[in-house]
């Protein structure tokens, strides 16, 4: 494994991004105002804000890091770009190393300003430490930039991607607790959301939140399911295609 | 050496095979000795595709950069090609705003990068104005005299005239192969156009 060749790519990507300011003002403005509405739809419940606002702190940066990791991927493969990389030194792990990097960078700066404006201004209580908070969602970005990369290989074309979005998050979402406690759900609801890394997500974040239990199981579980589809996704970069 | 054939004859798709990235059905390639992609290939061959594949978020300094990085080659060498390809004006550009001739060029000089011993370059000038087509030309010619390999295809016939050796293919299968002077020979013809067609009506 080469670093140089890692730390080459995530600049390059760094560069993309700053080349587009656009993109970059919505990953940060985006979820702040989407938190201030989430405060005022639940002005008489604090309760449900402090909830609600928990989970969506891990909500944003996987959904974010998932569109914009299927999306760019698809770019590099229907550019040819990504053909072009692959019959030079460059090897897979260090071609997605390079995105992560990149795209933690991205998350990491997104949820200080998101976690900040969320415990400034919006009156956010959290009784864990705000850096515990960055931690989980740095996290979150890198398992939906994981599951992005993965699920972009089934996408030919860009609109196909971004309808991945709904099929493989919206349901996560659904069962992750962040609408009822997974405890309530019917059975196989709740079986099943065992099986669904945005549960943890959500779980490791409203403990962060509330201060109660560890966040280390969730913790694990969360790597577990970065690592599978990493894997997954490294598999899915095929040198050779027809 | 070139490459000629009408749009379809499967130019793309020897290059493709050639640089390792095209799954093939049966046989095998051998380049420079060695299996088609293998990893002692990857900085000896220079592949430039037919649709520019370049980074068009990028400029054109970071796109060269980038590449030389990957391959691990000096950023001296980045200021020499620009020279070379004649890009040293729009180095700041954003690739997404050049015109397709020099978009074409940035793109060679992605290829360039590293001084490979063999160079494919797939349709190198198509939509190029005709000046600096021969300019492209001269540049080839430069390369093939310091002794590297050079893969050019086209399906424009009179590009044949500047190769030193030719295959012409169609739907597939080599038609002949040779140099331009042997082919014309061999058909009585002195349009490479004609000598193409007579082939074709040979078969």
């Amino acid at each position: 494994m080469n670093v140089k060749r890692i730390f080459a790519t995530t600049q390059r990507i760094l560069s993309q991004l700053r080349h587009d300011p656009r993109t970059l003002a919505l990953m940060v403005v985006a979820p702040c105002l989407l938190m201030t509405i989430l405060k005022y739809v639940y002005q008489g419940q604090p309760q449900t804000f402090q909830h609600a606002a928990a989970a969506m702190l891990g909500i944003f940066p996987m959904l974010v890091m998932f569109l914009i990791t299927s999306v760019a991927t698809l770019r590099e493969r229907t550019s040819g770009t990504l053909e072009r990389l692959l019959i030079l030194p460059i090897t897979k792990l260090e071609f997605i190393l390079g995105y992560a990097f990149a795209f933690a960078l991205a998350a990491f700066i997104q949820s200080i300003v998101v976690s900040s404006v969320a415990i400034g201004p919006l009156g956010l209580k959290v009784a864990g430490s705000q850096l515990s908070m960055i931690f989980v969602a740095v996290l979150d970005a890198l398992l939906g930039l994981a599951i992005g990369l993965f699920v972009s290989s089934f996408a030919k074309t860009e609109f196909q991607a971004v309808q991945f979005l709904p099929v493989v998050l919206l349901p996560q979402l659904l069962l992750s607790g962040l609408l009822a406690p997974v405890e309530t759900m019917p059975g196989l609801f709740h079986f099943l959301s065992h099986f669904l890394p945005l549960t943890y997500s959500v779980d490791a974040m409203k403990k962060v939140m509330t201060g109660q239990g560890s966040f280390t199981h969730d913790f694990e579980l969360i790597a577990l399911f970065l690592f599978f589809f990493l894997a997954a996704g490294a598999l899915t970069l095929k040198r050779k295609s027809k | 050496m070139g490459l000629l054939g009408p749009s379809g004859s499967g130019k793309t798709t020897i290059f493709r095979s050639i640089v390792g990235v095209q799954a093939i059905a049966q046989g095998s390639v051998q380049v420079l000795g060695l299996e088609a992609g293998s990893v002692g290939l990857r900085t000896k061959i220079g592949y430039l595709t037919q649709s520019a594949s370049v980074y068009s978020d990028l400029t054109c300094e970071e796109n060269l950069k980038y590449f030389a990085r990957i391959l691990g080659t000096s950023e001296i060498s980045v200021d020499e090609i620009f020279e070379l390809v004649d890009l040293g004006a729009n180095r700041k550009q954003l690739a997404s705003s050049l015109s397709g001739g020099e978009r074409a060029r940035l793109a060679l000089a992605t290829a360039l990068l590293g001084s490979p011993e063999l160079l494919i370059l797939d349709e190198p000038t198509v939509g190029l104005d005709p000046l600096l087509r021969m300019e492209l030309w001269k540049l080839f010619h430069r390369l093939a005299q310091q002794g590297k390999t050079l893969l050019v295809s086209s399906h424009v016939m009179d590009e044949a005239e500047r190769c030193d050796e030719l295959t012409l293919l169609r739907e597939g299968k080599i038609l002949a192969t040779g140099t331009p002077a042997e082919l014309k020979s061999q058909t009585a013809c002195d349009d490479m156009e004609d000598v193409f067609i007579s082939l074709v009506g040979a078969k």
